[in-house]
């Protein structure tokens, strides 16, 4: 069939894969943050038990296993959005004098690719403060014998110079993320085909909650370490 | 009314173009957005100029001829309208209109406000279609029972006039909602139901082929679409493809 050998490379296929990717990394986002959470704690415990939590997710072999999968998405995701940015694009070649695209559509779902390269700047920025400390820095051990990766993350956003850049960068680059899922998850069940009159009211629901409470959680997390 | 009309003007589809001011005394509110234009050109065709070159067939809401970018809006202000029911009453005096063609590589400027839309017609004729015995068998399509919602979806997708305005209002330029339309109006019938797979594989092949992008589902087109066509046949063809995708040979 003549079509057939288009269809892998069809514009459906194309946003099936950005869909599935972004479903994958909204569930990252969540075993995330409930490890995260820990750094809310103030009992003497927290930070055994935070360095406890990073050191299982640096070395628990199927959690290994899933982070390379989890990199590949971070990556696939971006490179393949900014290639569907750049051939949309191309779809118009001249552009309206005059456009007012507010009147039909929202801001978020116009600019998921401007909300992508900011948190995608932002998760560099973030693994090399943390992930590459952990992974290949020289931190030191706790009581426990784990990396003190609590210490590090304390004295990042306590940092008398870097520590309020710092904390504003991360508020500011979660309150991307919640636009990007704001439109990003409803749309991704688009994508795969679910439409129905009475569960994609629910997907909607589910996806504005899930965009402001996951994002409005990690956020709280710099500022406590900041105000305290 | 008096108006400052900011129009589009391009003498070919070579010429780069560029927007043009016009004012136009004595608008009345009861005129059509076209006769509006029509005034405009009998102005211009009476001082020995270009009249500006704009499509328009029934003037009612039914043929899709009428492809203008109104101050921001595919077929301007106003929902489940074309430009030919747009009323100057939805204006105000001293109002600036912006009027500019359908924007997309995929429907290149002709002249003027005037686009080709040609590439819709390949992408029907890729599959928008149900083959028919002619030889004098044909088939009563009443004699076959059709579930009332069925049809209902069938007839909504099928309302469709092709107008170009999803694509126009498309960040992307996206068809989607186009080709979903035709593609749910015929896969939601029994009859549509036999070529069903090869159709959507090969509209959308043809689709991509004539260089619309892909969509991002903002939701544009359902509101600025003319016949309120829904999303749900957006993922209806999603889901569609996806199946023949993997299913057909």
């Amino acid at each position: 069939m003549s079509a057939k050998s288009g269809v892998f490379s069809s514009s459906i296929v194309r946003k099936v894969w950005m869909s599935l990717t972004g479903l994958f990394l909204c569930s990252f986002l969540v075993v995330h943050l409930l490890g995260n959470l820990t750094l809310l704690r103030s009992d003497a415990g927290a930070a055994e038990a935070f360095n406890a939590y990073a050191h299982f997710m640096t070395t628990f072999p199927l959690i290994k296993i899933t982070s390379y999968l989890l990199y590949f998405s971070i990556l696939f995701h971006a490179v393949w959005g900014i290639m569907l940015e750049i051939k949309n694009r191309k779809a118009r070649p001249v552009a309206y004098a005059y456009n007012n695209p507010s009147a039909n559509s929202s801001w978020a779902s116009r600019k998921m690719s401007l909300l992508g390269t900011i948190i995608l700047v932002f998760i560099a920025t973030h693994m090399y403060h943390f992930w590459a400390q952990m992974h290949f820095g020289t931190i030191p051990l706790d009581a426990s014998g784990n990396k003190d990766l609590y210490t590090v993350v304390m004295e990042f956003f306590r940092h008398p110079s870097f520590g309020i850049p710092a904390t504003l960068l991360y508020v500011v680059s979660m309150a991307a993320l919640a636009f990007h899922l704001h439109h990003g998850f409803q749309s991704a069940f688009q994508t795969l085909g679910v439409n129905h009159r009475k569960y994609t009211p629910i997907i909607e629901k589910v996806g504005l909650v899930f965009s402001i409470a996951i994002p409005l959680a990690f956020a709280i997390i710099p500022v406590y370490i900041f105000l305290t | 009314m008096n108006l400052t009309l900011k129009i589009w003007r391009q003498s070919g589809p070579k010429d780069k173009g560029a927007m043009k001011t016009y004012p136009i005394q004595g608008v009345e509110a009861d005129m059509s957005f076209l006769e509006m234009m029509d005034m405009l050109n009998e102005q211009l065709v009476g001082k020995g100029e270009e009249p500006v070159v704009f499509d328009h067939d029934c003037r009612e809401g039914i043929c899709g001829s009428c492809s203008m970018y109104i101050n921001g809006e595919a077929h301007g202000p106003g929902r489940g309208i074309t430009t030919c029911q747009l009323h100057m009453r939805s204006f105000n005096d001293g109002d600036t209109i912006y009027i500019e063609p359908w924007r997309a590589k995929a429907f290149p400027v002709i002249k003027d406000l005037m686009v080709d839309r040609s590439s819709f017609d390949r992408v029907i004729a890729a599959g928008g279609y149900v083959s028919v015995n002619t030889s004098g068998n044909t088939l009563d399509a009443n004699a076959i029972p059709i579930p009332k919602e069925d049809a209902d979806k069938a007839f909504d997708a099928a309302t469709c006039i092709g107008c170009g305005a999803c694509v126009a209002t498309c960040k992307n330029s996206s068809a989607m909602l186009f080709v979903s339309a035709k593609v749910s109006q015929l896969a939601l019938l029994p009859q549509g139901q036999v070529e069903a797979a090869d159709r959507v594989l090969n509209m959308v092949h043809q689709m991509d082929l004539e260089g619309f992008g892909s969509c991002t589902n903002t939701g544009a087109c359902e509101v600025e679409c003319p016949k309120g066509i829904s999303l749900e046949n957006i993922a209806r063809m999603n889901r569609e493809f996806l199946t023949a995708a993997v299913s057909a040979d």
